[in-house]
């Protein structure tokens, strides 16, 4: 990865600070979480977000109010940077009614319409169609929303990518096709998953457009979002940006954390830690001082516990529900 | 040596065709390879070459002539100094004979002159609504039914391999390219479970779809996103986000297409909550049923049958005619015992059911029409009625939809049952190609006259 960039003058001070309230947030919110589940609170599967938090909050800050977005399992920080409320999401993560699926979809299964918030898939690579049919159901209403479609480089290597490229570009589909390159698909890392390891470039065999982004920092991953964004919004037909990131926890909780040294995690941390970015060049601009940012972290950490006290409240679904949203 | 030249068969499920066109006039000299003829097949409109060379002698079709039995002969070749009458006489033209001596001016006449009804003629159906109906293939009940609900929403469109150019495998879609366009009628790549997914999601981007499979054996490639992506999400989203689309396509045996294009699957899909399954029978049941699914919130899996595509039925004259989901039709009633079916599995019911009724057994035919629900109120008081049920459907025997009923009339009507009930399925092997096996594997009419005489301990 690029080494860490220089401080850039054109960024206001309110749009840093908003970056950093919002990765922290996601920040804060899966350290609980994982809190959580260690308690016994949440249950299956919960895939942690933290150390990508640049990609999500990055993209967020190109998109306008219509845009829609669409993820794998590993969706809570979509979901936090797209505006879904803390309570909602934690208590689905405990699966209570108060969640957003009243506590039938779980961590990897949660959705808001309002927010266009289409999932959390739990089948690896199936959300990438599923972003496409979204943005086909855009061009076909003939609006200027575009779609952005995540899914990681594990999911890269799933055939049914390749078919909704082909498409997509056929049919100039409004969708940003964004590769989360954490550089681990559950265990099996790139290098040992594929010799092609560039994962954007296969996007040029279809004529799709692309670009590899530092995925740490959040105004590199805007600008090209902006970029992808653009070029969707007239009509080109899909973009392709691969975020390289890095997932400082494990696959899912239960990660005996083998097939990579604890060097290296510490490694990227200390060199690379998007919300260590945005608060260097908060401070050392001198856009910020250590007091504002201190009240932003006690404000985060209210959000938080109290997402997590409602997430515990909150009672368990009537048995009643068993029943009910199988058919409409 | 004169040569006949007989009418082809250009399609696994082809048992006759219209003589479209003829490209050559009598005493054209046709060399091998040239175009003799269009003919126009239940699928499409197909080029027909010379095998051998000579002079075209007599044409014995003429042109626009429907219902040309396969093998029937419609030309004859002679060679150059040859006259027809050296040519054998054409004793199997018998059944066009009428058609084969019309005049040349029949040419200009239209071509669409309705099918023999195979399967409905003669039997009393007591399923359809009281007012004015018309007559007219599955084939044309799917396309009214797509065309009008097209019209009536702008939001529903048709996406699918050969949907739009090539005007369907199976010609459902005909036409609908012309009337509604490309943007609506939306040809794919070969890539099913690529353009399932983008038909789910396009039904959550405020569309509804209709996604076509060639056949319901490609759906295989697309099961995860018909379960996983359209049946489970209003669930996994608390009611927020549903799938209002069809998937629809022919499903089970056509004829003579071997182990990978002939399997029935309506019991994989009818065991899966969040869909709707529909297996219409009848043209009334394709179109009552078919824009019901549309317009329903729901995904649908919509599933025909190839050789019912060519077969007419009486369908309602009124546009808004539909029929409600979770509602089976009695497609003949009888007192002795009850026999459930659906799809294709009602033709060989309802032929069983007038062999028994040459016996002295009055079987009551019940058509399920839709999976998922299924109408087991109405199965359940023909039981109670007649005492007897079999099941027919041509799917493998094992977790088979008779196996459901089977079980729910032993739970639900125990008492009033006479003889166990018999599921009568398709055999429990992969589909055989030779005609004989292919025979053997599918349920006969004969095997559920066996089925019913058993219950009856006759």
């Amino acid at each position: 990865m690029a080494k860490k960039p220089d401080a850039r003058p054109n960024v206001s001070k309110d749009d840093l600070l908003k970056y950093y309230r919002e990765m922290l947030l996601i920040r804060r919110f899966e350290e609980k979480a994982g809190q959580l589940y260690g308690m016994g609170l949440i249950g299956g599967f919960c895939h942690l977000y933290i150390g990508q938090e640049a990609v999500v909050v990055g993209l967020e800050a190109a998109a306008k109010a219509g845009d829609k977005r669409i993820t794998s399992y590993r969706d809570h920080g979509h979901m936090l940077a797209c505006g879904m409320d803390p309570k909602g999401v934690m208590a689905e993560l405990t699966g209570r009614i108060g969640g957003y699926s009243k506590g039938k979809g779980g961590s990897m299964h949660m959705f808001s319409k309002e927010k266009h918030f289409y999932g959390g898939h739990g089948i690896v690579g199936a959300q990438v169609p599923l972003g496409a049919g979204l943005a086909f159901a855009d061009k076909y209403l003939g609006n200027d929303n575009v779609t952005f479609t995540y899914f990681g480089d594990g999911a890269a290597n799933q055939g049914q990518v390749y078919e909704t490229y082909n498409m997509a570009e056929l049919w100039d589909l409004p969708v940003i096709f964004v590769i989360e390159n954490n550089q681990y698909a559950m265990g099996t890392s790139v290098k040992r998953s594929t010799k092609s390891t560039t994962l954007y470039g296969r996007g040029l065999a279809y004529g799709i457009p692309g670009e590899q982004v530092d995925g740490m920092d959040v105004l590199a991953v805007k600008a090209a979002g902006e970029k992808a964004v653009a070029h969707c919004r007239a009509g080109k037909g899909p973009y392709i940006l691969e975020m390289m990131t890095y997932r400082y926890r494990g696959h899912s909780m239960s990660d005996p954390a083998k097939y990579r040294t604890r060097e290296e995690v510490e490694k990227i941390k200390t060199e690379k830690d998007c919300i260590e970015h945005v608060r260097d060049l908060l401070t050392q601009g001198g856009l910020a001082s250590d007091e504002e940012l201190k009240a932003i972290d006690k404000e985060i950490k209210a959000i938080v516990n109290e997402s997590a006290e409602f997430a515990k409240e909150s009672p368990e679904p009537d048995l009643s529900e068993l029943w009910t949203d199988i058919t409409v | 040596m004169a040569t006949e030249v007989l009418m082809p068969a250009l399609s696994p499920t082809m048992e006759e065709g219209t003589l479209a066109k003829w490209l050559v006039k009598e005493g054209d000299k046709v060399k091998s390879g040239q175009i003799l003829a269009e003919i126009e097949t239940d699928k499409a409109t197909m080029e027909f070459e010379a095998v051998d060379e000579g002079v075209v002698g007599k044409l014995l079709v003429a042109e626009g002539t429907a219902g040309v039995k396969v093998n029937t002969p419609i030309a004859v070749l002679v060679e150059e100094g040859e006259s027809v009458s050296d040519a054998p006489k054409p004793a199997a033209a018998a059944a066009v004979a009428v058609a084969a001596a019309a005049p040349a001016t029949v040419a200009a006449a239209p071509v669409a002159a309705a099918p023999a009804p195979v399967a409905a003629a003669g039997w009393p159906h007591t399923d359809l609504p009281e007012g004015p109906t018309k007559t007219m293939t599955v084939r044309e009940a799917l396309r009214e039914a797509m065309a009008e609900e097209m019209r009536a929403d702008p939001t529903v469109f048709l996406m699918g391999e050969e949907v739009g150019e090539y005007q369907g495998a199976y010609k459902i879609s005909q036409g609908l390219l012309d009337e509604f366009g490309p943007r609506r009628v939306v040809d794919t790549p070969i890539t099913e479970m690529g353009f399932a997914g983008i038909g789910v999601g396009a039904s959550w981007g405020g569309l509804k779809p209709i996604v076509e499979f060639m056949t319901f054996n490609f759906s295989m490639q697309a099961i995860d996103h018909i379960i996983n992506s359209a049946a489970k999400t209003l669930y996994m989203s608390g009611g927020q986000m549903g799938s209002p689309m069809v998937f629809r396509g022919p499903n089970g045996a056509a004829a003579r297409v071997g182990a990978q294009h002939s399997q029935d699957f309506a019991a994989w899909y009818a065991a899966i909550p969040g869909l709707k399954v529909c297996m219409p029978y009848t043209a009334a049941d394709a179109k009552g049923l078919l824009k019901t699914a549309i317009r329903d919130p729901n995904p649908v899996v919509f599933l025909e049958n190839e050789i019912l595509y060519g077969r007419s039925f009486e369908v309602p004259v009124d546009g808004d005619f539909t029929i409600p989901f979770g509602k089976a039709s009695i497609l003949r009633p009888g007192t002795d015992v009850t026999v459930v079916s659906f799809g294709i599995g009602c033709s060989h019911a309802m032929a069983a059911a007038e062999e028994l009724a040459k016996e002295g057994i009055s079987a009551e035919v019940i058509n399920l029409r839709t999976l998922r629900p299924i109408d087991y109120d109405t199965v359940l008081a023909s039981v109670m009625k007649t005492n007897r049920c079999v099941t027919v459907e041509e799917g493998f025997p094992v977790g088979s939809i008779g196996d459901h009923l089977a079980s729910t009339i032993m739970q639900r009507a125990f008492d009033h049952l006479d003889a166990p009930v018999v599921t009568c399925t398709g055999k429990d092997v992969p589909m055989p190609y030779a005609a004989n096996l292919e025979k053997f594997a599918l349920i006969t009419p004969a095997e559920v006259v066996t089925a019913v005489k058993s219950v009856c301990y006759r």
